[in-house]
Order: structure tokens, then C-alpha cells, then sequence
């Protein structure tokens, strides 16, 4: 009965009910959809690597060197030598090892060079492993393959040639134009910095530069590579896979205590961390805005509400006459804001589902960024709780006008 | 006897002018009083007295040989649901509510089951169509609303009902129609009742007539 009484009150004043339904609704979506793509991002940022215990380069700072071989942002302060990675790599703890030689690029795309082992070791995700949608792991010199944003957006296939720049403008003045490479493989989408990357051989990579001195071409001094020692002098970076977990601190101050050369040592998951806890300012600035949207249309309630008390002053004395104590002339105000604010929960729900299943396509397509339609985190619950007492909080006020009108 | 007023005092807190002083008034399990009155003769604090709406500052009212002024404000609410029926000049309905639901939210403050068959028949038998059981209280006539305010007011069979200027909002045919719907109802039930109006010509048949003038001693030059 007082389920039924507050319906339909509520519906005998269906205009400004509806648009204080929508106004909640837009609101509740704005603060889950926020809450939503914060938490997509940190897990997706979070999962760049995994399986990786150290990645090791030339002694800079931990972020710029998670920056540069992860996310193939900014540059290297200096190269490490291949006789030190050649050490750190014999290490009885170390299990494999991905080298990563950075430098040159293809139409802003930056190019990789590393071993097969990058494609048997590397994870990202929960664990997953890089996959070819097609094609396969490059066997030949000038050979490479392609992650998915970089085929997609440039339109290659397997087969294709394509010629690398030297240096990572989009616009570099000096190719390889020489060395053709071939396409190989192209790398299902992973929604990280792989999908951007060409890689192709360590061999590759210095086989391109043979023939250059200080990153420029000297005519004439190419010769062939059949026998020559496509050995490089030196890589970028590499990460490393150990044996036990239980070594990784003990290699990580070894490698950086290393003598004949200034390296650095990092564990990915908590570099990952402290980068993402750099951006905590943005994402609590995005929660404070959704947050407050959020008491805006709450109060919008209470105001509707509150202007409703007077009109329904001859009501409240019907219910009064027939025996309805004031608290339930409070109550039945509070169930209308409680439906109102269910019913845009509800409808904010059902709206971002749908949204992020449309979206969700264009996402992965475009961007390569995977979004789980998982909507009941804890975390969300607990965003729907706060909101439905927040709710009851704000009412309070119109509840309370009722009240003295019902008690008077 | 239903009714019984000793030394009965009330003035509004925080104001010292007394509004209402009875030294004694009674009423009969199945009597039918007419109250007449001008206006600010305190008629409406006297019915919300009775009704528990209002408490007394002094003295007392005994209803079914409970006071009054000893249940808490929560039980005060039960009685009236329980005890005593009302039909007001206007707005007796809750207007968004069905006049069957406005019966049953009746019912419900009242302690009844399900009263949908009892409704339903009360209803008709007060000449409102079955089509017009399920409107909303608003869009019924003024008429229509106040018989189904009678039938609200007697669903849990009261021992007292109180009509407040039951049909100053009707033409003569529906007051007349009002009047004599009401009388068969109040002779089926046995109820008692406080019919309060300017109308005198509205008390015939009633068992007795007084003016609240007569009973009230506030405010009198002694």
C-alpha cells in the first residue's frame, strides 16, 4: 500500500518528477561512467606488462626508463652495451632475456628491434601472450612484424614493403630507403604500446646502420651483410625473466651497482605504479566534478520535493485524519526521492551497458583500448550506496517540512 | 456511554487565551448530535480534540472508557484510524489515489485486512458507479468525492463519526442525496455521529441539536 501511495503521487505529478528523474539519471551516469573509464584505464595501464621482473637500461630515472621501453615515450639517455647485457643475461638466476634496440621509426610509428624471444616471453594483460593475427614471427633480416594499430592505420599486409626512417619524426629527412622490409606477421590488438611498435630483428637494426656513422649516411660505405657480423654493439634496453621471484631484488641492486657501467634496474609493476600515481591529481579532479554534479541534481530533488509540501498540504491532513502518524507522512516523502533516484541509478546503468557495448567496438577497433563490460565492481556498488543514501540524506529536508506540516 | 468530557480546557501553547472550556458533555453509542456555531467558536480545536489530534491542557476525554490524553502521540493515530471516522467540508481524499485506494489506505491505518469486496460494496451501495471506483479522487465530482469520503470515513466501522460541513460544497440535489445516503449508513452501523454546520435546516431526524456556544464556557463574561 505505501509502495503504491508513493508510485502514484509520484506519478500524479509526472513533470517534475521526469525531469528530476533525468537530471539524476544524467548525473548518476556522468559519476559511474568517470568512475568507469578511470578504473578501465588504471587496469589497462597497469596490465602494459606483466610477466616482466626487471627491465634494465642506462641509469636514468625509473619512469623515464619505463617510459621509453614500455611505452616507446621520450628517449633513452644512453645505450647499454651488448657486453654488459651479454653479463647481466648469463646471470644463473636469469631464466630469458628480451633486448630492445629503439631509435628509428616508420610514419611516427616507432620500430623495435629485439629477438624471437620477445614474442615467446613477452606478457601483457592477465598474463597474455603477444598473438599473430597473421603471418609470422620475422625469420629473414629484413623482415618485420607489425602490431595491430600500426597495419590497421596504415593499411598494410602481409607482403607489404616499407621502408624505415632513421630517428622518430614522422617527417625524417633520411631513410633507409635501401632496405626495404617485408611484412611477416601482424600482432593481434593487445590495447598497449605494442600495438604501435614495428619490430623487426637486433640483426636488422644494425644491418640498416651499417654503412652510417654518428646517425648519418656516408655514401659509399655500405658494403654487404653476408658475412658480416650483424652483432650490435649495443642495445636500448632489455627485460628480464628470472627463475625465481625470490632473486629479483638481489639482481636489481647488482645490476645496479654494476661496475663498468651505469645501469638501472626497475620492477615494472611498481614503476607502472608510481607513473599512474602521478595522474591521481587528474583522476580525483574527474571523481570531485562527477561527484558534485551528482549533489546538484540531488539537491534538485530536495528542492522539487520541498516545493511539492505545499500543494500537498491537504493531502498530509487527509492521511493525518485517517490515522497515519507524521513519520509516515516523512516516510512516504522519503520512498518518492529513494524511487526517483533508484529509477536513474537503473536507467543510468542500462544506458552506460549500452553505451559501452557500442562503444566498446569502436574502442578496441580504433584505439585499441579493451574495455570489460564488467559494471558491479565493489567499487561501483559502493558508489550506488553512497548515491542512494546521499539520497535519503538530502531528503531529509522536504521529509522534515512534511513532517511539521503533518505534526502542526 | 461512547463519549465523556469532564473539565475539558485547551489553549494553543505558548498563547495563555483559553479557546475551549467544558465542564461536561456526553454522547451515546449510536446518538447524533447537530453542533452549530459561528465561526471562532472554537468548533474545529473541539473536533480535534476528539480526534486526538490535539491534546487537552486541562480535564480530559474518555472514549470507550479509554482517556484520551493517556495514549502517546503513536497510539492517538491507531485510535483515530480505528475509532473514528471524518468527512471534511472538502479535499477528504488524497487526489491522486483511486477512490477504492483511498479506501484501503483507510484500511490499512485501521488494522483491516483486505477490504477490496467491503469497498467495492460500500461504494456501490452509496450510488457510485464501478467504473468510477478505480479514478483518481481528482477527477470524480465534487458529489462523487464526498460519497466516497463516507464510505472511507466508515470502513473500519467506527463508533464516531465526524462530519465537518459535510455539503456546503454542493448543489441541493447532491446535499440532499448526501444527507440520506448518510442517515442509511449510520442506521446500518449504529454509529454515532457529531454533525457540525451553519445549516440548521440539515438537522432534522438528529437526536439532538445544541450550539457549541451553549457548551463552550471560555471566553464568557461571568
Amino acid at each position: 500500500m505505501f509502495l503504491r501511495l508513493a508510485l502514484a503521487s509520484l506519478r500524479s505529478r509526472k513533470g517534475s518528477v521526469l525531469l528530476t528523474f533525468l537530471a539524476i539519471t544524467v548525473s548518476v551516469f556522468v559519476l559511474l561512467g568517470v568512475e568507469q573509464i578511470r578504473q578501465q584505464a588504471k587496469s589497462s595501464f597497469n596490465n602494459t606488462v606483466s610477466g616482466i621482473d626487471l627491465i634494465v637500461g642506462a641509469r636514468t630515472g625509473d619512469i623515464n626508463l619505463l617510459l621509453y621501453s614500455v611505452f616507446r615515450l621520450g628517449h633513452a639517455s644512453n645505450n647499454i652495451s651488448w657486453q654488459s647485457y651479454q653479463h647481466i643475461a648469463a646471470d644463473p638466476n636469469v631464466a630469458w632475456t628480451i633486448p630492445v634496440a629503439l631509435g628509428d621509426s616508420h610514419k611516427g610509428y616507432r620500430v623495435m628491434g629485439t629477438t624471437a624471444d620477445y614474442f615467446n616471453h613477452f606478457r601483457f594483460g592477465q598474463n597474455r601472450p603477444l598473438v599473430l593475427a597473421e603471418g609470422k614471427p620475422f625469420s629473414q633480416l629484413y623482415e618485420l612484424v607489425l602490431g595491430s594499430e600500426v597495419a590497421r592505420s596504415l593499411g598494410y599486409q602481409i607482403g607489404d614493403e616499407l621502408v624505415l626512417a632513421h630517428g622518430l619524426g614522422s617527417t625524417s629527412f633520411s631513410q633507409h630507403k635501401d632496405k626495404p622490409f617485408r611484412v611477416a606477421g601482424i600482432l593481434q590488438a593487445t590495447g598497449t604500446p605494442v600495438d604501435q611498435t614495428l619490430h623487426v630483428s637486433l640483426q636488422a637494426i644494425e644491418a640498416i646502420h651499417s654503412g652510417w656513422q654518428n646517425g648519418v649516411k656516408i655514401p659509399g660505405a655500405d658494403h654487404g651483410h653476408d658475412e658480416e657480423d650483424l652483432t650490435p654493439e649495443s642495445i636500448t634496453a632489455f627485460m628480464v625473466g628470472l627463475k625465481s621471484k625470490l632473486a629479483t631484488f638481489r639482481l636489481q641492486r647488482q645490476i645496479n651497482t654494476y661496475d663498468s657501467e651505469a645501469l638501472q634496474a626497475i620492477l615494472p609493476g611498481v614503476t607502472l605504479s608510481q607513473l599512474w600515481q602521478m595522474m591521481s591529481a587528474m583522476e580525483n579532479t574527474l571523481r570531485l566534478i562527477a561527484a558534485l554534479v551528482l549533489l546538484a541534481s540531488l539537491l534538485g530533488l530536495a528542492a522539487m520535493l520541498l516545493a511539492s509540501i505545499k500543494e500537498r498540504q491537504g493531502e498530509i491532513a487527509v492521511m493525518r485524519a485517517i490515522g497515519a502518524p507524521p513519520l509516515f507522512v516523512f516516510a512516504l516523502i522519503q520512498a518518492e526521492a529513494l524511487l526517483i533516484s533508484l529509477g536513474g541509478i537503473l536507467v543510468a546503468n542500462l544506458l552506460l551497458i549500452s553505451c559501452i557495448t557500442v562503444a566498446g567496438n569502436v574502442l578496441a577497433e580504433r584505439y585499441s583500448l579493451f574495455i570489460d563490460g564488467k559494471l558491479l565492481t565493489p567499487q561501483l556498488a559502493f558508489y550506488m550506496g553512497v548515491i542512494i543514501v546521499s539520497t535519503l540524506l538530502v531528503s531529509v529536508i522536504p521529509g522534515i517540512s512534511a513532517y511539521r506540516k503533518a505534526s502542526g | 456511554m461512547l463519549l465523556s468530557i469532564k473539565d475539558l480546557r485547551f489553549h494553543y501553547p505558548g498563547d495563555s487565551k483559553v479557546v475551549l472550556d467544558i465542564p461536561q458533555w456526553c454522547l451515546s453509542a449510536g446518538e447524533q448530535v447537530f453542533l452549530h456555531g459561528p465561526s471562532g467558536a472554537g468548533k474545529s480545536t473541539f473536533l480535534k480534540l476528539l480526534a486526538g489530534l490535539l491534546v487537552p491542557s486541562g480535564g480530559g476525554i474518555t472514549m470507550l472508557g479509554q482517556p484520551l490524553q493517556a495514549l502517546r502521540s503513536g497510539q492517538r493515530d491507531k485510535w483515530r484510524a480505528r475509532h473514528i471516522g471524518f468527512v471534511f467540508q472538502q479535499f477528504n481524499l488524497v487526489p491522486y489515489l483511486s477512490g477504492r485506494d483511498n479506501i484501503r489506505l483507510a484500511a490499512h491505518f485501521g488494522g483491516k485486512g483486505d477490504v477490496d469486496a467491503a469497498a467495492t460494496a460500500l461504494l456501490t451501495s452509496l450510488g457510485l458507479d464501478e467504473k468510477l471506483h478505480r479514478k483518481p479522487a481528482a477527477e470524480l465530482s465534487i458529489g462523487q468525492q464526498q460519497r466516497v469520503a463516507i464510505a472511507r470515513a466508515l470502513i473500519n466501522q467506527p463508533e464516531l463519526l465526524i462530519v465537518d460541513e459535510p455539503t456546503s460544497a454542493l448543489d441541493a440535489k447532491n446535499r440532499d442525496l448526501f444527507m440520506a445516503l448518510l442517515g442509511e449508513q449510520l442506521a446500518e452501523n449504529n454509529t454515532a455521529l457529531i454533525f457540525v454546520s451553519h445549516d440548521l435546516s440539515l438537522s432534522n431526524g438528529m437526536s439532538r441539536v445544541e450550539s457549541l456556544q451553549d457548551i463552550n464556557q471560555a471566553g464568557r463574561v461571568n
